[in-house]
């Protein structure tokens, strides 16, 4: 059954986003950049299926959590290490279609990786967003060092660190949070939690509901939100960001949210999961939401709507027509940049 | 020139970076207060603090999932794992994570990260503190490995993994650390990553090593040489990557050529050794190439007899280099 409007309404009424700070601009873009991660990735499924490109990972769903909390920091000084769902999180932080499409296309000017890893394996130095391989929680380690870093030059830049639930059963999650509890460093823990890890449901990775429980055992906060209300989502990153950046130490932050498709382009989450419960959460769509938010406060009148669909249909169709004719890599790419130093030997 | 010990090198190494850049820092286990269950950090702690070297949980995957972040955001750690034999739990944060970061950004990222392991038996040490780790970590593209055998070497190979812009596994012999004594020479002087040294001239046959079997074939070679066979010694001192020019040189020279290592046999150093000699050098040899290694059990036991019978020695070498030069 449909949400209805006042759902949002009631947290806080048509200002909401102006009593968080968010100008009206600020709340649009924060919508055009959900709204550019879901075109994106409808784009590359629909590529997928037309077996143009072999492979997809998506964000659909978990749009609100990912630019929500980004949205805390400030891009360009403080630092993300996203997951492989966190498209929402790197166009935030000055990502492109145009460099998604190449990624997607596995090609020579894809800027995350050369066109070597999968979609969705995000990394830019320049952007402050850290690479990030197949192997998942390992991040949460390189996060805790990114943050160790800043500490030790006493610098003030904070650290966000996105996972999945399905992370949460590694050990590096365990020993990166002990040790940003253990030195009070300037991270954000962000789980994602949409409930599965591929097929495995919450109930058989942990006998918790919460998550955000565990924060305890570390001497840190837990905080569970809704992770498809973008608002919420960037009213407790503020929180734990404002913390971390006055150098009280981390916030681990459940993000409470679900994943509209399968886990990729090659799982069938019909095996596992009933349309029923997918039709349930497609309800709960943060866009969606969102956008019924900021119609009823005013600020999303049918003329920006339109605005806004044009931009990123534009940035889109752009994107997908530079990066399918793009050049792939040679196979004198192969051997390049093993090292950063090669040795001859 | 002064005399010193291979940990002395090290600490010597460490602190001499630590005074020159700021962004050099140690982690580890047990690095701070205490100076490292071998001391190699001892004094540090006191005259660089608690940000610059810092007592890690005990967790090794932390200390290396760590120090890539924190190489990644500028500064230039020294990862201390306490002995190579407990480095496992770190494999994935070294060979999926550390080693592939440049190869999988196509460069935009390189970690200027160093990860320092006591390595190697003959020390009463058992199944977990004797290991070997060089081969299996050796396969790794993107990882660079090295094992100084002798004090100068130590400190200046030390120097280069500091300020080498990759990922170095530098392996420290836990036995050489007080047993090798050796001249250390004053000043800022580098060892570069990636060239072995002929340690002896020699003409009859050539003895490859590194780390403490360096010290083992030194001793043959004298003992060869009173039996009048010159033999040349080569310290690889770099396993990867490794310096074939060398390699392929002393084997031409003396046409014989036994590799010796304390790791199992089975692809083992000697096995790429030996397989770079036979594409560069065959037609230069006059016998076969010979290999003196660990055997292939899990590691040495605790029982004296086992752990002799595990480990190569100057006998041993002896008997094996007597046998080349008969050929």
């Amino acid at each position: 059954m449909a949400l209805k409007t006042t759902e949002v309404e009631a947290k806080g009424g048509p200002s909401r986003h102006r009593s968080l700070g968010l100008s009206d601009e600020q709340a649009l873009r924060i919508y055009e950049v959900m709204r550019l991660a879901r075109a994106v990735d409808e784009r590359m499924w629909l590529i997928n299926r037309q077996g143009r490109a072999p492979f997809v990972i998506s964000c659909q769903g978990q749009e609100g959590a990912q630019v929500g909390t980004a949205a805390a920091l400030r891009p360009g000084h403080d630092w993300v290490a996203p997951y492989y769902r966190d498209a929402g999180v790197v166009l935030w932080f000055g990502m492109t279609a145009r460099d998604q499409m190449l990624s997607f296309f596995a090609r020579r000017e894809d800027p995350n990786s050369g066109g070597r890893q999968m979609p969705g394996h995000f990394g830019s130095r320049k952007l402050h967003i850290v690479t990030g391989g197949s192997p998942v929680a390992t991040q949460l380690l390189h996060a805790a060092g990114v943050a160790l870093a800043s500490k030790q030059r006493k610098e003030d830049a904070v650290t966000n660190v996105y996972f999945g639930e399905g992370s949460a059963s590694q050990g590096d999650t365990h020993e990166a949070m002990n040790f940003a509890g253990i030195h009070k460093l300037a991270v954000v823990f962000i789980c994602e939690n949409n409930g599965y890890a591929i097929s495995v449901p919450q109930s058989r990775q942990m006998a918790i509901a919460n998550l955000a429980d565990r924060a305890a055992g570390y001497g840190f906060p837990g905080v569970v939100v809704d992770g498809n209300d973008v608002l919420a989502c960037y009213e407790v990153a503020r929180q734990a960001v404002e913390r971390a950046r006055r150098g009280e130490g981390p916030t681990l932050i459940e993000a409470k949210t679900y994943r509209f498709t399968a886990h990729s382009s090659d799982d069938d989450d019909k095996r596992y999961r009933q349309a029923e419960e997918v039709a349930i959460w497609r309800q709960k769509d943060p866009i969606q939401r969102y956008a019924r938010y900021l119609r009823d406060a005013g600020t999303l009148t049918d003329q920006r709507e339109a605005e806004i669909t044009d931009r990123v249909t534009v940035q889109v169709d752009e994107a997908t027509e530079y990066a399918e004719q793009a050049p792939d890599p040679t196979p004198d790419d192969l051997t390049t940049f093993v090292y950063k130093q090669e040795v001859p030997s | 020139m002064a005399v010193k010990t291979v940990i002395e090198a090290i600490r010597e190494g460490m602190d001499e970076e630590m005074a020159r850049d700021p962004s050099v820092f140690l982690i580890g286990e047990d690095v701070g207060n205490r100076g490292g269950v071998f001391l190699a950090s001892d004094g540090l702690f006191k005259k660089y603090g608690e940000l610059r070297v810092i007592d890690s949980p005990l967790a090794e995957s932390c200390i290396v999932g760590v120090a890539i972040g924190a190489a990644v955001n500028g500064m230039k750690p020294i990862a201390e794992i306490q002995f190579a034999d407990f480095i496992a739990p770190a494999m994935n944060q070294i060979i999926e994570e550390a080693a592939r970061f440049s190869y999988r950004t196509a460069g935009d990222f390189n970690l200027p990260l160093v990860i320092r392991a006591p390595w190697g038996g003959g020390v009463h040490g058992a199944l977990y503190h004797s290991q070997s780790i060089e081969a299996t970590f050796g396969h790794i593209p993107g990882l660079k490995v090295v094992v100084p055998g002798t004090p100068a070497d130590a400190k200046g190979l030390l120097k280069a993994a500091v300020r080498d812009p990759d990922p170095v596994l530098y392996l420290e012999h836990k036995r050489t650390y007080r047993l090798v004594k050796g001249e250390v020479p004053d000043g800022d002087r580098v060892v570069p990553i990636g060239k072995a040294d002929v340690k002896r001239d020699g003409k009859d046959l050539s003895l490859i090593a590194y780390g403490l079997m360096l010290t083992y074939c030194l001793e043959a070679a004298e003992q060869l040489a009173a039996e009048g066979v010159s033999a040349e010694v080569l310290d690889l001192r770099t396993i990867k990557p490794i310096d074939q020019a060398a390699i392929v040189a002393t084997a031409r020279k003396t046409g014989k050529v036994l590799v010796v290592h304390e790791d199992n046999r089975f692809a083992g150093i000697a096995a790429e050794v030996m397989a770079i000699i036979m594409e560069s050098a065959f037609d230069a040899l006059d016998a076969p190439v010979m290999r003196l290694t660990g055997p292939d059990v899990p590691a040495m036991p605790f029982n004296q007899v086992l752990e002799e019978a595990f480990m190569p020695n100057v006998d041993k070498i002896l008997a094996k280099a007597r046998e080349l030069a008969a050929y």
